[in-house]
């Protein structure tokens, strides 16, 4: 086997698969760098809602809940389907790869809002009082005293969050988007050994997160010290 | 016409009831103290005045005009006038010392910087603070910052100045330091409600004393009547037993 392993290596690493494995790469990326900005911003509008007060948003705030709850106890593979079988009918022709991201941004905003809005609850409300006496109003308040304090707070678990989004992609695989567990899968497919096939995949997943988790924890310790 | 001028106020959390048809007023540069056990609603008058517990009944006139609390040009143009300082100080913790003090300034009342930065510099001095400036709140003792959050306060020259309970979470060491500001302030002609258990300095400071108990203004006078002849037994009984300590 091993003899098989080493006859392949100069065969698999031929310039036309390191492209393969490249795209799949990037594709993993892409739908987890989209996701998470996407996710990062839309949950940001939702944490925000949730922590207003005015009645008129009432029903607003009842239909985030709902989203932030239903979509956090969905399985990324239902959500997943149930985007595919939405948009499919809707909109046809929609690539694989639009859809899988889609469902990348539906989870990470919901698990994004609950990030901020801890992170948010975390400046005590005093600090929000005195902005209030001294005629700050809500954004001004939020722009200058909540988030300079929250952010902190958020950082580090929204950082976790992305890692372990990288291997969640992992998922979309099932729907037929070539990304790197499926890149893998076809190579292996192609006669190569899984080793190998394999191996690869978990290089690229390595690579991938382990500098971001590295950067989350260096955040971590940073700003646990200021 | 009176600086400040309460009629009836009453407010509830929930359904508790914690401030009673409270009737008060203030004249201009006048310094009114309320005293009175913990959770007799002095806090609460306070929070009700500047907007940030909403008065249940009863009316609040500021310089003959009536405030609607309800109303956010109101609610802007009353905190234009009147500043609070917290117990808790409530100093803006991402911020230095001197971006606490200007930041009302420059951002909500639009001043050009170096004015703000020259006026609040001045401000820090007659606290006491000028040489930590650039000190982070978190990096300054109780009664400094007490002291950085009286200048904030007045940073937006108020006309009403409000302190609750502004000595109670300081150790004792740190009290009299507070204390001496607000006195150099009592003279300045800004009129001042001001929420304390140090019946000493309140004694000393106030032109008029008010009793609360339970929601409700017991006895309101002068410091000699509320400490040497209060006409209620309640008050009595408060002032004797505080006294004693």
């Amino acid at each position: 086997m091993f003899e098989q392993f080493l006859e392949q290596v100069p065969l698999f690493f031929s310039y036309h698969n390191l492209v393969f494995i490249a795209q799949a790469t990037g594709r993993t990326l892409a739908m987890t760098f989209i996701g998470c900005s996407v996710g990062f911003f839309f949950g940001f509008c939702i944490a925000v809602l949730r922590q207003s007060t005015a009645p008129l948003l009432q029903i607003f705030r009842w239909l985030a809940i709902a989203y932030v709850e239903i979509f956090r106890r969905i399985p990324f593979l239902v959500i997943l389907f149930i985007v595919l079988f939405v948009i499919e009918p809707l909109m046809p022709g929609t690539s694989l790869f639009g859809i899988a991201t889609v469902s990348v941004c539906l989870l990470s905003t919901a698990f994004l809002s609950e990030v901020i809005r801890s992170g948010l609850e975390s400046v005590p409300p005093q600090q929000v009082e005195g902005a209030k006496s001294l005629n700050f109003n809500a954004l001004q308040t939020l722009v200058m005293v909540i988030m300079p304090q929250a952010w902190k707070v958020i950082l580090p678990p929204a950082a976790a969050f992305v890692v372990m989004f990288i291997k969640d992609t992992s998922l979309a695989s099932q729907l037929g988007v070539i990304e790197l567990t499926f890149a893998g899968k076809m190579l292996v497919n192609r006669g190569f050994s899984p080793v190998l096939g394999f191996g690869v995949v978990l290089i690229c997943y390595f690579a991938l997160s382990y500098p971001l988790s590295r950067f989350a924890a260096y955040l971590e310790t940073r700003l646990a010290s200021s | 016409m009176h600086h400040l001028e309460i009629n009836g106020l009453s407010s509830a959390y929930g359904s508790t009831e914690v401030l009673k048809d409270v009737s008060l007023n203030a004249d201009k540069g006048e310094v009114v103290s309320l005293i009175g056990p913990s959770g007799s609603g002095k806090s609460t008058l306070l929070r009700v005045l500047i907007g940030l517990t909403p008065p249940t009944h009863g009316e609040v006139i500021v310089a003959g005009k009536k405030v609607d609390y309800q109303n956010t040009r109101d609610l802007k143009s009353l905190r234009n006038q009147m500043s609070i300082v917290f117990q808790q100080y409530n100093l803006f913790q991402n911020m230095t010392v001197m971006r606490n003090v200007t930041i009302a300034p420059i951002k909500i009342k639009k001043w050009p910087k170096a004015e703000a930065e020259h006026a609040a510099l001045n401000l820090l001095e007659k606290v006491g603070m000028a040489d930590k400036k650039n000190a982070y709140p978190e990096e300054l003792s109780g009664g400094q910052q007490q002291r950085v959050a009286i200048a904030r306060a007045l940073a937006t020259n108020p006309e009403i100045l409000l302190l609750d309970e502004v000595t109670s979470a300081l150790d004792p060491e740190r009290v009299n330091e507070v204390l001496d500001t607000i006195r150099t302030l009592t003279d300045g002609g800004i009129t001042m409600i001001i929420v304390s258990h140090e019946m000493a300095f309140v004694r000393e400071v106030s032109t008029r004393i008010a009793m609360m108990d339970e929601g409700r203004i017991v006895e309101c006078g002068h410091p000699t009547q509320i400490f040497d002849s209060p006409t209620q037994e309640r008050t009595r009984e408060f002032v004797s037993k505080i006294l004693k300590h």
